[in-house]
């Protein structure tokens, strides 16, 4: 087995396009949360969302290309450019073969398909535009990233809810792992701001009517997000000979379900799937310094995951330090995982783990160090990312800095 | 309120959940008619259909009962009816 690494990282997100304006949010505890621009406000009862406020598809693509990429697919193609250059990979000679792209991603094109079905339904157009079918599907992105990378091996996407982006980097991990691959670009994109989509979140009554706060005792739901993130995934001794810069390893992943319910979340399924990432990638659990907690805001989950956590980790629960990163770039579905596991290696390469933002209030069901409001300096070794999905899905990611 | 109002309540929790509305009593608490909280989601949205007005997202959560149900929905009828739903605050119970 070769040990991983990741040598490039891409974001866009809430917090401004570019991985470091996503990371020097992160560390300011600076939360991209605001009044959604892209939707009228005033049809909802909530009104906040972690938009990429400012987005100028023509600042990335030609006019054509654009009309051709539905927003979460351009978020997907703009992150993956910025890791590639990030990694300096030399596309020209690539082995192009050997290279996987595997990106996650939940409910596709959903702007696209709102505005041709208002065109349909409503103003009886009769027809919708032709190209709304390769605008929608969940894999434009990375269908899109293998026609301008000219990437030929393993080219897929995951769908698994909010833990999508998680089961495809986890994927991409144990390929390159075992020498399926020799490189993959693996990450997630989402773009879930149209009216009809935020309609069917608003009736399911979790998301907050003022912001995201994770852990908090006052927390009143979750907070929709979008964006992207691509991660470079090549063996470590690769990266290693040919010079190249590593944010960390990933070491383990562990995936599961709850076989439970659709919507409530077990304790049973995510600590299975933590200790699977874990024994995956034969670390102690009281070596985790880190957790990048699912975190989405809800009464139910954080506290649910906070008794995963415990079951888990035991005594050292009390110890390690549990952020969730969506108080600042929002829920982003099928991207979640993706920028959650940006955030967690990024804190493992510059030693200071991202807070909790929007934090209030001690819950004594949220009985961890949730690194309330204010990033913390702390060199850890080993950091878990945890996404668990509606429907019961779980997938766990573990990393490791390098020394 | 009125048996009527009642019978409707009990008309949506049946027809959401596909019990016979006969099992379906005022003092019948959402747990013995096995109603978990996706359940609950959409008997809201089947009451706000039923009697034209908006449930708040928080407004049930202490709600245990069919009666109590029936109640917060009387209440809401009451602010939203008469002044175009400005005042609504929630469900009292």
């Amino acid at each position: 087995m070769r040990r991983v690494a990741v040598t490039g990282i891409g974001v866009v997100s809430a917090l401004g396009v570019g991985r470091e304006r996503f990371w020097d949010a992160l560390c300011a505890g600076r939360s991209g949360i605001r009044p959604m621009e892209s939707v009228d406000r005033s049809l909802f009862r909530f009104s906040q969302g972690a938009e990429v406020q400012g987005y100028d598809p023509l600042a990335f693509f030609d006019p054509k290309t654009a009309d051709l990429l539905d927003r979460f697919a351009q978020f997907a193609v703009v992150a993956m450019r910025e890791a590639v250059a990030d990694g300096g990979l030399d596309l020209p000679v690539l082995n192009k073969a050997r290279t996987a792209i595997v990106t996650g991603c939940c409910v596709g094109g959903q702007a696209t398909e709102d505005e041709g079905f208002v065109e349909l339904y409503t103003k009886k157009s009769g027809r919708v535009h032709p190209m709304t079918i390769p605008r929608i599907m969940a894999n434009a992105g990375a269908s899109r990233i293998s026609v301008e990378t000219g990437i030929r091996g393993p080219v897929y996407t995951v769908s698994t809810a909010c833990s999508s982006s998680n089961h495809a980097i986890g994927q991409a991990f144990h390929m390159v792992r075992h020498g399926v691959v020799d490189m993959a670009l693996a990450g997630g994109s989402e773009a879930i701001f149209s009216t009809g989509f935020l309609k069917a979140w608003e009736a399911l009554r979790v998301v907050s009517p003022d912001t995201c706060r994770p852990f908090s005792r006052d927390r009143k739901g979750m907070i929709l997000g979008e964006g992207g993130a691509i991660l470079i995934l090549e063996p470590l001794e690769a990266a290693r000979s040919r010079g190249a810069n590593v944010y960390g390893e990933i070491v383990g992943f562990g995936m599961g379900s709850d076989a439970y319910h659709i919507t409530q979340p077990s304790v049973e399924g995510p600590a299975a799937a933590m200790q699977l990432a874990l024994e995956d990638g034969g670390v102690a659990p009281e070596s985790i310094g880190y957790i990048n907690a699912h975190g989405t805001g809800t009464a139910t989950n954080d506290a649910v995951e906070t008794r995963a956590i415990r079951q888990v980790f035991g005594a050292h629960a009390g110890r390690l330090v549990v952020s969730s990163t969506k108080s600042m770039h929002g829920h982003a579905l099928g991207a979640a995982g993706a920028l959650e596991a940006a955030a967690t290696l990024l804190a493992l390469q510059r030693g200071i783990l991202p807070p909790t933002a929007n934090y209030n209030e001690a819950d004594p069901e949220c009985d961890l160090d949730v690194a309330p409001n204010q990033a913390r300096q702390k060199q850890v070794e080993f950091a878990v990312s945890n996404s668990f999905a509606f429907g019961g899905l779980n997938a766990v990611l573990a990393f490791r800095a390098m020394s | 309120m009125h048996n009527d109002l009642i019978t409707r309540v009990a008309g949506c929790v049946a027809a959401t959940q596909h019990i016979a509305v006969e099992r379906i009593r005022v003092e019948s608490t959402f747990e013995e008619l096995g109603i978990d909280s996706l359940d609950g989601i959409n008997i809201l949205f089947a009451l706000e259909n039923e009697f034209a007005i908006q449930i708040p997202d928080n407004a049930a959560q202490q709600v245990k009962t069919i009666g109590e149900l029936a109640e917060g929905v009387h209440q809401l009828i009451l602010a939203q009816h008469s002044d175009g739903g400005t005042t609504a605050k929630g469900v009292t119970t």
